[in-house]
């Protein structure tokens, strides 16, 4: 079974045990909780056949309300460069840093998020694309308008990716009180710590938040050489040029007696 | 099958890798180039990152050159004293390269340097090997193609240089300046191109040094061996950027397509070949400058900042 695929495989017993472990959570002593949520897998594997994958965030809430689940990949500095034509050439010119960047971002609801929330609650809690804090490191004299078009820039090239949801997915409700969404990796997500936080919202305001954390690694050969490449960059580029010089040798050697 | 590459961080279909190698690999091996001035484009074009394109082909292009100089090898194709000649200046011109490439990228404009060189380059040399080569299956059909091969190098300053060495491979006598140079910017192209430079070198070593254009394919993979494994090092040491398995499936395809090129290169005339090979160059060239000179999609890029650019 290959690592990267392991979950679909795996995912009708994961439900069973689940909704076992949370319907016994949620009818005794779940009351002091008023959210309770968990992935199906704290970790995604990337190994060589990695082509993406889903994971199923699971959870139950006491009572009334509307749930938000959003997922944060870990953070980088990004320049965002713009180009324009010179001589009919198109060039960089200006370019923007902004620090902090998620490499993953995604947002799911059970029913529209503005039905049940204010802007200003959004806006503070960062949730959605349109309120996710992007700030330049060094604005300069950057103007509001500029900042802005380089921020949304950012945004769109991220959402080109698949790597920052372009719509709110769908948190599914079993009942009142059981809920699960799925949360798609597509095969390019960095590598890193990523955070799950899900939001209660009742009466406008966050009633209760849990957040949960997901790692996203390389396993197996292809980490094995990641990690070699960048410690131990002398060898691995001397390894490199031999096993190249080898192969070209043996194919010469075999197309002469073939 | 998909394949996860682990320094490009990418997911790409092996078959389409392994069909573009044995496609380059067959015109490396025909031509005596290395091919990396196709290679190079068609991974970005796929979505390889540029930097991790130009180290891994760095890396695939020693395989094809090995493979490729065995072929000449045995059938006595290679000026080794001319190649480690030109090696000599293509060492100093990989090392500039490399620091060059790394200086650009911190920058952001590496991406147009490597556009723009090869477009400058690859129009240049395709015009006159176009040119050279029509004139040759003119002179051929008109029957005097024999008598002509002494006037190919007419004596100008170049010959005035210092340091003549004699090449008695090439039967030449000429400035060890000039092989050198030559190498130099061979090796620069090689760090920042991501190409072997044998479409830069065969032209150059025909009409500037002079040489026979038998030995000349020969000659130049034999140099290009020695100059792509520095790149590949010092990519690999300073950048992170050559991604072994990557370049493992291209040169499975590349080194079985080499074989038939070679091939197919004895039963083309010299100047039919450098004819086609010229008409491919310009035909890239042009694809390029289209790209440089089209409105992009849209005018914002993005790059992470990775640990050896901050």
């Amino acid at each position: 079974m290959r690592v990267g695929q392991a979950l679909p495989d795996g995912r009708v017993g994961w439900y069973v045990v689940f909704w076992i472990g949370i319907a016994l959570a949620a009818s005794s002593h779940a009351r002091a909780q008023e959210l309770v949520v968990d992935l199906s897998s704290h970790l995604i594997a990337i190994s060589t056949a990695f082509t993406g994958t889903d994971v199923v965030l699971f959870g139950a809430l006491d009572g009334p309300g509307d749930v938000v689940v959003i997922v944060r990949g870990p953070e980088n500095e990004v320049v965002v460069r713009r180009m324009v034509p010179a001589a009919g050439i198109w060039v960089n010119a200006e370019s923007m840093m902004f620090g902090d960047v998620p490499g993953f971002y995604g947002v799911a609801s059970n029913r529209p998020i503005e039905n049940f929330a204010d802007d200003p609650v959004l806006e503070r809690q960062g949730v959605g694309v349109d309120y996710l804090r992007l700030d330049p490191i060094d604005p300069g004299d950057a103007t509001e308008a500029e900042i802005a078009s380089f921020r949304d820039a950012l945004i769109r090239d991220r959402q080109r990716e698949g790597l920052y949801g372009a719509d709110i997915g769908q948190v599914l409700f079993l009942g009142d009180r059981l809920f699960r969404t799925h949360v798609h990796f597509p095969a390019n997500i960095p590598t890193g710590q990523y955070t799950v936080s899900a939001l209660l919202f009742r009466d406008g305001q966050v009633a209760a938040a849990q957040t949960t954390p997901l790692i996203v690694s390389k396993i197996g050969p292809a980490a094995e050489i990641f990690a070699f490449a960048h410690n131990s960059a002398a060898a691995y580029g001397l390894i490199a040029i031999v096993i190249a010089i080898f192969s070209g040798w043996l194919a010469a050697v075999v197309f002469r007696r073939g | 099958m998909q394949v996860y590459l682990p320094i490009a961080e990418m997911t790409v279909p092996a078959l389409l890798i392994l069909g573009m190698g044995g496609l380059v690999g067959f015109l490396s091996g025909m031509f005596g180039v290395g091919g990396g001035f196709l290679m190079t484009p068609l991974l970005i074009f796929i979505g390889v990152p540029p930097p991790v394109a130009v180290g891994t082909q760095a890396n695939q292009l020693v395989a094809a050159s090995v493979s490729g100089v065995l072929a000449h090898w045995r059938r006595g194709n290679v000026d080794v004293k001319m190649g480690l000649v030109m090696l000599a200046g293509s060492a100093v011109g990989t090392i500039i390269g490399v620091w060059l490439f790394g200086m650009l990228q911190r920058l952001g404009q590496i991406d147009l340097v490597i556009g723009l060189s090869y477009v400058v380059f690859l129009t240049t040399i395709s015009v006159l090997m176009l040119i050279e080569s029509l004139r040759a299956m003119l002179r051929g059909r008109n029957g005097a193609a024999a008598s002509r091969r002494a006037k190919l190098h007419h004596h100008n300053w170049l010959h005035g240089l210092p340091f003549k060495t004699r090449f008695p491979k090439s039967r030449l006598y000429v400035s060890a300046l000039l092989p050198l140079g030559i190498g130099a910017l061979g090796g620069l192209m090689v760090a920042i191109m991501g190409i072997g430079g044998g479409f830069f070198l065969v032209p150059m070593m025909i009409y500037l040094l002079g040489m026979p254009a038998s030995s000349v394919a020969g000659t130049s993979l034999f140099q290009i061996i020695f100059s792509t494994a520095i790149a590949t090092f010092l990519h690999a040491y300073q950048n992170h950027t050559v991604d072994v398995l990557l370049a493992l499936i291209l040169l499975a395809g590349g080194v079985i397509g080499a074989q038939f090129g070679t091939r197919a290169a004895s039963s083309l005339k010299a100047e039919h070949a450098r004819f086609l090979l010229g008409l491919m160059v310009l035909a890239v060239g042009i694809r390029l400058a289209w790209d440089l000179f089209t409105p992009p999609v849209d005018p914002f890029n993005v790059t992470v900042m990775s640990e050896q650019m901050r």
